[in-house]
């Protein structure tokens, strides 16, 4: 366990980057999931796995926990980052859905509307920006 | 009232906001009365709260009596409580010109707006003054969760556009940020801010605190449009309604600034022979592009966008020159900025209501049409540029003249010669959008009812009066900087009021 899970921890933050270099959405998406994987299995490493993992309680006339207790802390902050990264990614799931419906496809390179090619000409751009339509309900 | 629990009373009040916002649920005029009465006693609730500190000391509120470092600590520094007050000055600001509605009530019809609009200003609050790094992170999500959600209120296409870009580049940050909690928590055994403090210069592998320190930059750059992690900025901010677009271009970088100058004065002040060099060049770099991004572009609210992200640059100032009139300037910087950039982006919507365009080649004419607006524009217009005696001046100057004093010439003729470029866009704006006559292909406007016309103007006659104030009377604001400057590089008095012990 001490050296297979930093090692699984590296090789899911690089093929995570590596799916955000994608150009495709739905890479993308699997990337960011991925990552934040990666980042909670991080914290649980980081905070120390107990060798005999017994439960944190003090026993009867003990001040203190004894040293070989699992660790509470990391685990509150991960369950935390779960829940978090959780709505996080349904709203990025949707949006990207969304994204997908008006543009007929996923590859991010040709979503141009907010930054189209003619920006820097100082005469108005082809594509209105300032449009009224509705998109998200 | 007890003193000491007023940062969680602060904090309670916009969640309080968004609360009523949602109960009242399709019932538009209920939900905008709640909204202001939110954000006014914000400003209020605030007020109060810096008067306190800076008459009595660091006030921590240690929430369930559990003791620091165990527990979960708000703490409200000088720095703390003047980001508070100037984050509530911008709610209830906003808050007004919202119902002049220059976006013709897409906002103002759309009942999610009211409850994401308060639990933005919850998250804001919150990271000012969260007293450890965790809690920063959650406020950090809040906020972020609620950012994402205005993004999506009636949007159009282009704003889903811009949004994937914002949405993409946050996540992957704040999940860089999340990594690097849990790296710090397994280095140090702690995530309250006093007791890093403590704990971080006795660790043995300094290197891996200098790789911790490189990853929080990391993680709040990218939040607070540095160089070279600002490309969301300007992919996502020129699509956003008026409204939203001025409370994220005041409020969302600073809180990466306000934590990048936490973090970077509280924690890492032991490495600033390694990172003190890396934000001077991140500093100039970021200021420079930020500026000719801006003088490239025709568009207003591109304009200003990149403009926010040059600005950045004048705030990192503090943090790349390390002595405490340094820091002092990048906090008035920071308090004048937020209060000039909202204003700005709201006056681009009033131009737009008046009947001019964002594009400047479609624009003109609004010097003879709008000359109360004209004049307003230029008030927050040189203060960016830093004209004297305006609000940016007095901040320009005293990061300048720090830097000359700690013999940084490179950084101090970059931020002179960013603020003649600075002068360039607003002088480029003028011509087009006030001077320059209007053309004969633009569309008739509908006159603004004199009821209309109080609400767009007034938050705007209100932040430029705050900006002359700042300008004209600078002495009590550059005292409280010089005194928050000292006590952020100290750092004794955050400490001791945390944990209750010297360091």
């Amino acid at each position: 366990m001490d050296v297979a899970l930093p090692i699984a921890i590296g090789a899911m933050f690089a093929a995570s980057v590596y799916m955000l270099l994608g150009r495709d959405l739905i890479r993308i998406t699997v990337g960011i999931l991925m990552l934040g994987v990666a980042a909670n299995l991080l914290i649980f490493v980081a905070g120390r796995i107990a060798g005999s993992g017994a439960p944190p309680l003090v026993a009867a006339g003990m001040t203190a926990a004894s040293a070989d207790s699992a660790n509470p802390l990391p685990q509150a902050l991960i369950l935390t980052a779960i829940v978090i990264s959780f709505g996080l990614s349904a709203f990025a799931i949707v949006l990207f859905w969304t994204a997908r419906r008006i543009f007929g496809h996923v590859d991010t390179q040709r979503h141009r509307l907010a930054e189209p090619a003619d920006i820097l000409q100082p005469v108005p751009p082809t594509v209105s920006t300032t449009g009224t339509e509705k998109v998200l309900a | 009232m007890s003193r000491a629990l007023l940062p969680a009373i602060v904090l309670a009040i916009p969640l309080t906001g968004a609360i009523v916002g949602m109960l009242a649920w399709g019932r538009p005029r209920l939900q905008r009365a709640a909204s202001l009465a939110a954000s006014a006693s914000l400003l209020a609730a605030a007020a109060i709260l810096l008067a306190a500190v800076d008459g009595g000391g660091t006030l921590v509120v240690q929430a369930g009596n559990w003791p620091a470092p165990f527990g979960i600590s708000l703490v409200a520094d000088r720095l703390a409580a003047a980001m508070v007050v100037i984050a509530g000055l911008m709610a209830i600001a906003v808050d007004v010109y919202v119902a002049a509605d220059p976006d013709r009530g897409r906002l103002t019809r759309d009942p999610c707006f009211v409850p994401l609009y308060q639990g933005l200003l919850f998250g804001v609050t919150g990271a000012f003054l969260a007293g450890d790094i965790f809690n920063l992170y959650v406020w950090f999500e809040v906020m972020l969760i609620c950012s994402f959600g205005l993004l999506a209120v009636g949007a159009d296409r282009a704003r889903i556009d811009g949004a994937v870009k914002y949405v993409v580049l946050n996540l992957f940050g704040t999940t860089l940020f999340l990594a690097s909690v849990g790296l710090l928590y397994g280095v140090t055994g702690t995530l309250n801010f006093a007791d890093l403090a403590l704990k971080l210069p006795l660790v043995e592998n300094q290197g891996l605190v200098a790789a911790l320190g490189i990853l929080l930059l990391g993680a709040f750059g990218m939040k607070g449009a540095i160089f070279p992690l600002f490309y969301w900025l300007p992919a996502s901010y020129h699509t956003l309604p008026t409204a939203t677009a001025a409370i994220f271009a005041a409020l969302l970088t600073k809180v990466g600034v306000y934590a990048l100058i936490r973090c970077f004065t509280l924690l890492f002040q032991h490495q600033s022979d390694i990172f003190a060099p890396l934000f001077a060049v991140i500093a100039a770099a970021t200021m420079l592009t930020g500026v000719l991004g801006a003088a490239a572009h025709f568009d207003v609210r591109r304009i200003l966008s990149f403009h926010i992200i040059s600005q950045i640059g004048y705030m990192l100032m503090g943090l790349a020159i390390m002595t405490p009139l340094a820091i002092a300037g990048s906090i008035l910087y920071v308090i004048h900025h937020i209060v000039v950039k909202a204003n700005l982006f709201l006056i681009a919507g009033a131009m737009r209501r008046m009947g001019s365009d964002h594009h400047l080649a479609r624009a003109g004419g609004l010097w003879r049409r709008e000359p109360v607006l004209a004049v307003l524009f230029l008030v927050p217009a040189l203060s960016l540029a830093g004209v004297p005696p305006l609000s940016g001046f007095w901040g320009k100057f005293m990061v300048i003249k720090a830097s000359i004093e700690a013999e940084q010439i490179m950084l101090a003729v970059t931020a002179l010669v960013v603020g003649l470029l600075t002068l360039f866009s607003m002088i480029k704006i003028w011509n087009l959008a006030f001077w320059q006559a209007r053309p004969a292909s633009a569309a008739p406007v509908a006159a603004l009812t004199r009821r209309e016309r109080a609400t767009l103007l007034g938050p705007i006659v209100g932040l430029a009066a705050v900006t002359l104030t700042i300008g004209l009377w600078v002495e009590p604001f550059s005292a409280f900087a010089i005194a928050t400057g000292a006590e952020l590089l100290s750092r004794g008095a955050y400490v001791e009021a945390v944990l209750g012990v010297q360091p």
